[in-house]
């Protein structure tokens, strides 16, 4: 048993970037046929990673070098505490501290576009970070565990039957988390949006590189949070979660291309209207069923 | 420096220009050209640029700024000039404000010319841009060793 919590574990660290990066070069091929274009080769994304990795390094501040590896750091061992099936609120904090980071390596510059996209990424932030708690505190409600492994190995059912209020708010957020319209508000990749770029805007080559890496890590361990919902002690529940992953996935990049950039304001209002009603109801009923 | 040209990040800056020149290169990006297979993006941040597309003529007002894109751009970089207007001046050339064409301010590496220019071409540049690009990656590359 613990033997194969730690092979899962060594597992995240070597693949998922190379899981990750694959979906992204078919959200990238999917995105361009939505768009009627061809689109470029699903290998896309780490043909331009590795690019970043051979520009010429510009700083303005050496700091942010520092505040980016720490920022990596700190997502790939949420990660491991997320795939060794440790605590899931253990997971939740990791991964602000790690958005910490971030914060701080795009301030360390000082450049007033860096400075726009780090307000925007704050705002994401207090967006999200309420529904991330909520999921590991229904978790806690109807498995009586936080543990992640206990979690999976003490439900008889797939908890998405006590949880469906809390999985439409994770799913919700799950937007914002990927940098998706409408909410691509800290980050665009777009040249003709409102902020390009923002709270990477100063980070050049390798910088870039590690925050792209530190995202496919991640969007790893988000993805996983959305099979952990179908997971229960019947190994054969895997192939539905990945099946729901793979349809959350598709969903996103359907929303992606379909919708309009809103403002911050509104984005705020959407995410904690979502959680209030969706993860507020189940817990409410959640409350009334098992207590 | 293998992958350089596979993944050519673009930066478009309109000096002094009709905008002509700049709905050719937006062209470029719709389903008809669709540069992105490719992998080219249209970047907007001359940090994460690899080329330098600049459509229009330079003037005064505009000078320091074409300058300070190109300096923010890391190495190795190609510098794309779209169009008459970019690439000399064009009909704007006589007037008061006017001081040339992109390299009157920044080395131009390749000349795009057409007024306003067609999107084959401005592909065509992109394309012998990266392969310039290559070169110029040897090149860093083999400075560096040296070192
Ligand atoms: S070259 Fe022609 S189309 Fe292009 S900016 Fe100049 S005047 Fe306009």
């Amino acid at each position: 048993m613990i033997s194969s919590r730690v092979i899962i574990a060594v597992l995240y660290v070597l693949l998922a970037p190379f899981v990750i990066g694959l979906l992204d070069g078919f959200d990238r091929k999917i995105s361009a046929r939505m768009q009627g274009r061809k689109g470029p080769s699903v290998l896309q994304p780490f043909f331009d990673l590795k690019k970043l990795f051979e520009k010429e390094f510009l700083t303005a501040n050496k700091t942010q070098l520092f505040m980016i590896y720490s920022y990596v750091f700190f997502i790939i061992l949420s990660g491991v505490i997320f795939y060794a099936g440790f605590d899931l609120l253990l997971v939740v904090f990791s991964l602000s501290t790690a958005a910490m980071f971030l914060i701080l390596a795009s301030t360390s510059t000082h450049s007033p576009y860096s400075a726009q996209g780090t307000h925007r990424e704050l705002v994401q932030i207090m967006s999200c970070e309420p529904m991330e708690l909520l999921v590991a505190v229904g978790f806690y409600l109807a498995t009586k565990t936080f543990n992640v492994s206990e979690v999976v190995a003490n439900s008889v059912n797939s908890n998405i039957i006590y949880l469906p209020g809390f999985f439409v708010g994770f799913v919700f957020i799950l937007t914002i988390k990927f940098r998706k319209s409408p909410f691509d508000i800290a980050t665009s990749h777009h040249a003709h949006q409102e902020v390009i770029k923002g709270v990477t805007s100063e980070m050049v080559g390798k910088e870039y590189g590690m925050v792209t890496l530190a995202e496919w890590y991640e969007n790893a361990i988000l993805l996983g949070i959305v099979g952990l919902f179908f997971l229960n002690s019947n190994p054969v529940s895997f192939v539905g979660a990945i099946i729901a992953i793979l349809v959350v996935w598709f969903l996103e990049i359907l929303i992606d291309n379909t919708s309009a950039r809103v403002k911050w304001q509104l984005m705020l209002k959407l995410a904690w209207g979502v959680t209030i009603v969706a993860a507020g109801m189940n817990l409410f009923l959640l409350e009334i069923i098992m207590g | 420096m293998s992958t350089i040209h596979k993944s050519p990040w673009l930066l478009h800056y309109d000096g002094s220009s009709c905008n002509g020149c700049d709905i050719e290169v937006l062209a470029c990006t719709t389903p008809v050209y669709d540069v992105e297979r490719f992998g080219v993006i249209n970047t907007g941040n001359p940090m994460h640029a690899d080329i330098f597309l600049v459509t229009g003529g330079i003037n005064s007002q505009n000078a320091p700024v074409v300058k300070q894109i190109y300096e923010q751009m890391p190495q190795p970089k190609v510098v794309i000039a779209v169009g008459t207007c970019a690439c000399t001046g064009g009909i704007f050339k006589e007037c008061y404000n006017i001081l040339g064409g992109a390299d009157t301010v920044i080395p131009v590496d390749i000349y795009v010319p057409g007024c306003a220019a067609r999107p084959e071409s401005i592909i065509d540049g992109v394309v012998k841009g990266v392969a310039l690009f290559k070169e110029k990656a040897a090149a860093l590359e083999a400075s560096q060793k040296a070192n």
